[in-house]
Formats: C-alpha cells, structure tokens, sequence
C-alpha cells in the first residue's frame, strides 16, 4: 500500500502520525504543498489513499479535489474539508441533517448584520467563515462594539470578511467539549476549560478527560455524517439548560493535548482507518 | 545536531528526532523557525500564521 501524507509544516500530530507510519514500516511519502506542481491534465496518482493534514485549507481543498478527482481515496475528502473550511457551509448541513447547532445569521452589509446582531440580542459572536484557533472571533455585547467592529470588519478586510456569520452566544460553563470522530466511532472526548470564553487550546484552554457517553457519541457521529464523515474533531457547548449544540467541525484535527489525557492512541486510530480506506473500507 | 538562529545568531539545539519542516523556538530570541534541511541541520524563520491557517 502506498500512502501519501499532505502536509507543509509538520506539527506535534504529523509527526506523531509519521512515527506511527513508520512503526508499522508501511510505505508512505510526504507529499509537501509547497514543492507541488499539478499537471491539471494528469489523471493518475501513485497513492493508494492520501492523508491530508495540511494547516492551509486552501491548498488542502485544492490538493483534495486534484485527487480525488483522480480516484485516489483521501482522507479526509474534498467535500468534507470544503464544508469544515467554512462554517456557513456546516451550519449549512448541520441544520440540514437536524443536528443541534447554535442559532445563527448571515448577513452581507454592516447594517444588515447589524439588523441581525439585534434580532438575535447581545452578546453575540462575530466569526470569520473562513479560520481557526479562534482568531478574529469577536463577542460583541453591545451595539457600540457591534457598530465598532462591522466598521473595522467592512474598511480594513478583504471580501471575505464582509460575510458576516453571527451566531448566538452561549453561556457555557468555562469549558466547552471537543470529541474526535474516526469513521463511524466517536473515539474520545476532551473538556477544554478556559477563564476566557474562546476555550481552544491554540489559545490556552486547558484538556482534561470527559467521559463519551451514549448521547455524546451519537451527537458526534450526527455531525460528522452531516459533514461527510471522516476523521473530524466536533466542538460542542453545553447549554445552561442541559442540551449539547454542536459549533464546528475540524477536519485536520489536532490532537497533541488529547493523546495523554484521554488515553487513547488517536494518531494509531487515524493510521488504521487511512489503512481501511486504503483498502476500499 | 545544532543550527544557528537567522534571527539572533544562537546556537540551536536540536533533538535527534527532528524533521524536516518542523519548527522550533530559538530559546534565545523567541523566533519561530522551521527546521528546512536536517543534512547540514539549517534553519529559517518561519512564515507567519495566515488566515487560512488552522484544523
């Protein structure tokens, strides 16, 4: 079997993964985006499956499509890491495929975004559609700062940043739940727990083990069909009420804060099912 | 296996396990570099975070 491995910069998981590889002594090549040249008219690859852990969603999206256009089975697909690259388009299936998610608006000018920002009610939460790590995700809690922000967001951005996706704020309790989904398996959870309302652990959130139970894992398993399946990391905020919402699907998940505190080999778990959609599973 | 810095000269260590294309902090300045060759060991500063960047 021979494995292609997307990748630029090589973080704490792909080196983790690489080193699984290579424990197993299976055959795989680093297939580095920035050293690529596709002929557009090639139509055969050398790769059994390709694993995709690329940090720039642009190139993984375009790299995804070149191969899987091409038959070659990837992991995960074009289709997953298009709807997960942009959070309108997984709102869009998570509401979709009834899959509790935050309430949310989309809206293209300041003043209507601002229109939306008041339907919904402060605080609400400004975020790029296109980004992760939580950055320039913005809790707005007044009209001031609305107005302050949409002003910022239409002068200073590009294009993409005069999409305005609002999403209702939730007030959850200093920790959110992230859960990793492999296949058709939701194979362990997290709780990142943070005094700042943004808990990623990109921004110092801190793991610690929560319990997958029933309801958790199949909540996991509804969102990540509804985005297509996968390797997916699902971030979930509790409700003060009691309910699970689901607010983003990862699709090149990080997982080096996750492997110890959980317990579970998750770098070993991706491995076997890039092994199993290499074989045609 | 050591590099020096690009950005303040110091004298890089590092571990035998690195790879290509990973990035390390210089200890002495902070830098983020990336590790662009192993043979000779060579580093350089890393590109800054883009939008697109992430999981």
């Amino acid at each position: 079997m021979r494995i292609g491995v997307l990748c630029s910069r090589i973080r704490a998981e792909e080196k983790l993964l690489f080193t699984e590889l290579e424990r197993r002594g299976l055959n795989y090549e680093k297939i580095d985006d920035r050293e690529q040249i596709f002929d557009l008219h090639q139509s055969e690859y050398p790769y059994n499956v390709v694993l995709e852990r690329c940090i720039q969603h642009s190139r993984a999206l375009y790299m995804l499509k070149i191969l899987g256009d091409a038959g070659v089975p990837t992991v995960n697909t074009y289709q997953v890491a298009l709807t997960c690259g942009d959070k309108f388009l997984t709102t869009q299936a998570l509401v979709h495929a009834g899959v509790p998610t935050p309430r949310c608006q989309l809206a293209f000018t300041p003043e209507s975004a601002l229109a939306a920002m008041e339907q919904l009610g402060y605080p609400v939460v400004l975020k790029p559609v296109v980004g992760s790590w939580g950055r320039m995700v913005s809790k707005i809690n007044d009209r001031d700062a609305a107005e302050a922000i949409l002003e910022h967001r239409d002068v200073l951005g590009s294009y993409q940043h005069s999409i305005f996706y609002i999403q209702e704020y939730i007030h959850k309790p200093g920790r959110d739940i992230r859960t990793f989904v492999v296949g058709d398996e939701c194979i362990a959870a997290i709780y990142r727990t943070s005094e700042h309302w943004i808990t990623n652990t990109a921004r110092g959130g801190v793991a610690t083990n929560c319990p997958v139970t029933p309801v958790l894992a199949d909540l996991s398993l509804r969102a990540a069909q509804a985005v297509g399946g996968g390797v997916v990391a699902i971030d979930l905020l509790e409700t003060r009420d009691g309910r699970l919402l689901v607010n983003e699907v990862n699709y090149t998940m990080e997982f080096r804060n996750s492997i110890d505190t959980t317990g579970v080999d998750i770098p070993a778990r991706i491995v076997d099912y890039v092994l199993q959609v290499g074989h045609g599973g | 296996m050591n590099a020096p810095c690009p950005e303040c000269a110091a004298d890089v260590a590092l571990a035998a396990d690195t790879m290509e294309s990973e990035i390390v902090a210089c200890p002495d300045c902070g830098a983020e570099l990336e590790v662009v060759s192993l043979n000779p060991p060579t580093l350089a500063l890393a590109p800054e975070v883009e939008e697109d960047w992430g999981e």
